[in-house]
């Protein structure tokens, strides 16, 4: 700032004074936007209307890579095409017994619990949705989908793919969105171990494929193998839901935290294709929006309902907001890349589809389905005491 | 000779193409090779053209790259204003260097840039703090030479 009306800022004679003052204004101007937009939240409008402006950009830069893959997709051979077909038709079946098999069971489990009816599932609509471009912005694990303000889509909303958790939305505009991945490392979710039941927060290892669980004391029982679901708190993604499965554990007695590392389920790499989420409200098993809906008893048992979320980790789910459907309508848009097979947009029964497909992944089939693994459950969860506290 | 109008028209243009080539998908290991051209731009501009550059299209290049690929609206644009302030304050010393010795100059501003980002990264708590980051510095003072030739052209210099 020492050019501040001296000689040194003079050469240029242009309008709006020496380049040291117009410098400081233009400073001076960011660093009050970055306090509107870190702070008060004041600019999610102007974001929206920015991001509809981007919007054109993203898609052209986007256009090489999906071209070549259309290209591949249209010159597949006919073998292959019909390999894809058998392949399809086999694990629909499979798919169709599942879900029945799942009827009966959530009927049953309903039935335990002295509800009048099962439950409906708690995933109410899914929305497929194609990946415009994966990471935005260099070493941080986002992504950016064809959906947005238009379809209904909102922040915070769970994003999932066939194999598991993806992320959730960050900033929605008009036509599309921004996705933080669980794997991100400012991108924290809470888990259950699906073995235990032992309950803690699975935080992005930013990498693109593992998280880490920093809150696990070092006795707790936890080993290489086991599969962590959602636990549904957060008020983001409803219980039950896979995550990722865990891989490496080390115990140091020195230490008082085990380091655990786990890698996520979900194929981003080789996706093209995720699923928007929206979860009924007032469900049983749909995501605690906060401590206050969760003491409100909706239906059943008092003592069946989930407890209050516990003080969340870091910056994920700060501000979760009651998973609020907008009652758009239901855009089943037909999937146009689907590489990966079960689309659940276009299964039978969609909402039954998917954490029956998720289950076959990590359990056989004729193994008797776990109460936990079954999203319109929640009835473990409340039962045993949080014995992992994190923070 | 150029008017003004005409000059801010072909400055534009530049930034747009590097807007494209800074947000292009790349594969992981390529992406964070990637030097930042749309920086390198405004440098180019802010150095060869102080009257029709400058701030002002720092914070303007900086807003934009905001909204493609920043935690927080107005973190690039800070960091990008700073760039374009130094490079039009220094124009004449940095225009008077060999390509070479331009480079180092390019390789520090790249380096200060990155540093604002990533201090701004980490008080709004968005931090990255892998080493890699700062890998885009080197390759950007690398391409320098390559790209002020090439921008050079489209000012119209060679043809």
């Amino acid at each position: 700032m020492t050019a501040f009306g001296t000689a040194a800022g003079r050469p240029l004679q242009g309008r709006g004074g020496s380049p040291g003052f117009r410098f400081f204004l233009y400073a001076v101007f960011a660093v009050v936007i970055m306090y509107l937009d870190q702070r008060a939240r004041y600019l999610e409008h102007v974001r929206f209307v920015l991001q509809a402006a981007a919007y054109p950009v993203q898609l052209v830069v986007s256009s090489p890579p999906s071209a070549w893959r259309w290209i591949r997709e249209s010159f597949q051979t006919r073998e292959s095409l019909r390999a894809e077909n058998e392949r399809l038709r086999e694990q629909q079946r499979e798919l169709e017994l599942m879900s029945k098999r799942y009827e009966a069971l959530a009927h049953e489990n309903g039935e335990l619990r002295g509800l009048r009816d099962a439950l409906p599932p708690v995933a109410e609509r899914w929305l497929p949705a194609e990946i415009i471009s994966i990471q935005l912005s260099g070493l941080r694990q986002r992504l950016l989908i064809n959906r947005g303000a238009t379809n209904g889509v909102f922040k915070d909303q769970a994003v999932l793919d066939d194999l598991g958790l993806i992320g959730q939305t960050t900033h929605v505009g008009p036509w599309s969105a921004e996705v933080i991945l669980i794997t991100d490392p400012e991108h924290a979710v809470p888990v259950r171990i699906e073995r235990t039941g032992l309950r803690t927060i699975a935080v992005g290892g930013g990498d693109g494929s593992s998280l880490a669980l920093p809150y696990l004391p070092s006795n707790a029982d936890i080993q290489s193998g086991d599969l962590l679901v959602t636990s549904g708190l957060g008020g983001v993604f409803p219980e039950g839901y896979p995550v990722a499965r865990v891989t490496e554990v080390h115990r140091d007695a020195v230490q008082p935290l085990a380091q655990v590392r786990a890698r996520a389920l979900s194929h981003i790499d080789e996706d093209t294709e995720v699923m928007l989420v929206w979860f009924r409200t007032g469900h049983p098993a749909s995501p605690a929006a906060s401590a206050i809906s969760a003491t409100e008893v909706k239906s059943g048992n008092a003592g069946m309902q989930p407890l209050a979320a516990p003080p969340r980790a870091s910056a994920a789910p700060a501000e979760a907001p009651a998973a609020k459907p907008p009652a758009a309508p239901a855009d089943q848009a037909p999937a146009r890349a689907v590489r990966r097979v079960p689309s659940p947009g276009t299964a039978p029964s969609p909402a039954t589809a998917p954490p029956d497909d998720n289950s076959a992944q990590t359990a056989p089939p004729q193994a008797p389905a776990t109460p936990a693994e079954s999203p319109a459950s929640p009835a473990d969860t409340p039962t045993e005491p949080p014995r992992s506290r994190p923070q | 000779m150029m008017t003004v109008g005409q000059m801010r028209f072909r400055i534009a243009l530049t930034a747009l193409v590097a807007l494209i080539l800074t947000v292009l998908p790349l594969p992981k290991w390529l992406d964070v090779l990637r030097p930042a051209f749309l920086v390198l731009t405004v440098l180019y501009w802010s150095i060869n053209t102080p009257r029709a550059a400058g701030i002002g299209l720092g914070f303007l290049c900086g807003l934009v790259l905001d909204v493609f690929q920043g935690p927080v609206l107005g973190e690039h644009a800070l960091a990008l204003s700073i760039v374009a302030y130094i490079a039009v304050r220094e124009h004449q010393r940095i225009r008077s260097k060999p390509a070479f010795q331009q480079s180092l100059v390019v390789f520090a501003v790249l380096v200060f840039y990155e540093f604002v980002v990533f201090a701004i990264d980490g008080w709004t708590g968005h931090p990255i703090t892998s080493p890699l980051r700062w890998l885009h510095c080197l390759t950007g003072a690398f391409v320098w030479p390559m790209a002020a030739a090439i921008l050079s052209y489209s000012e119209g210099r060679l043809a």
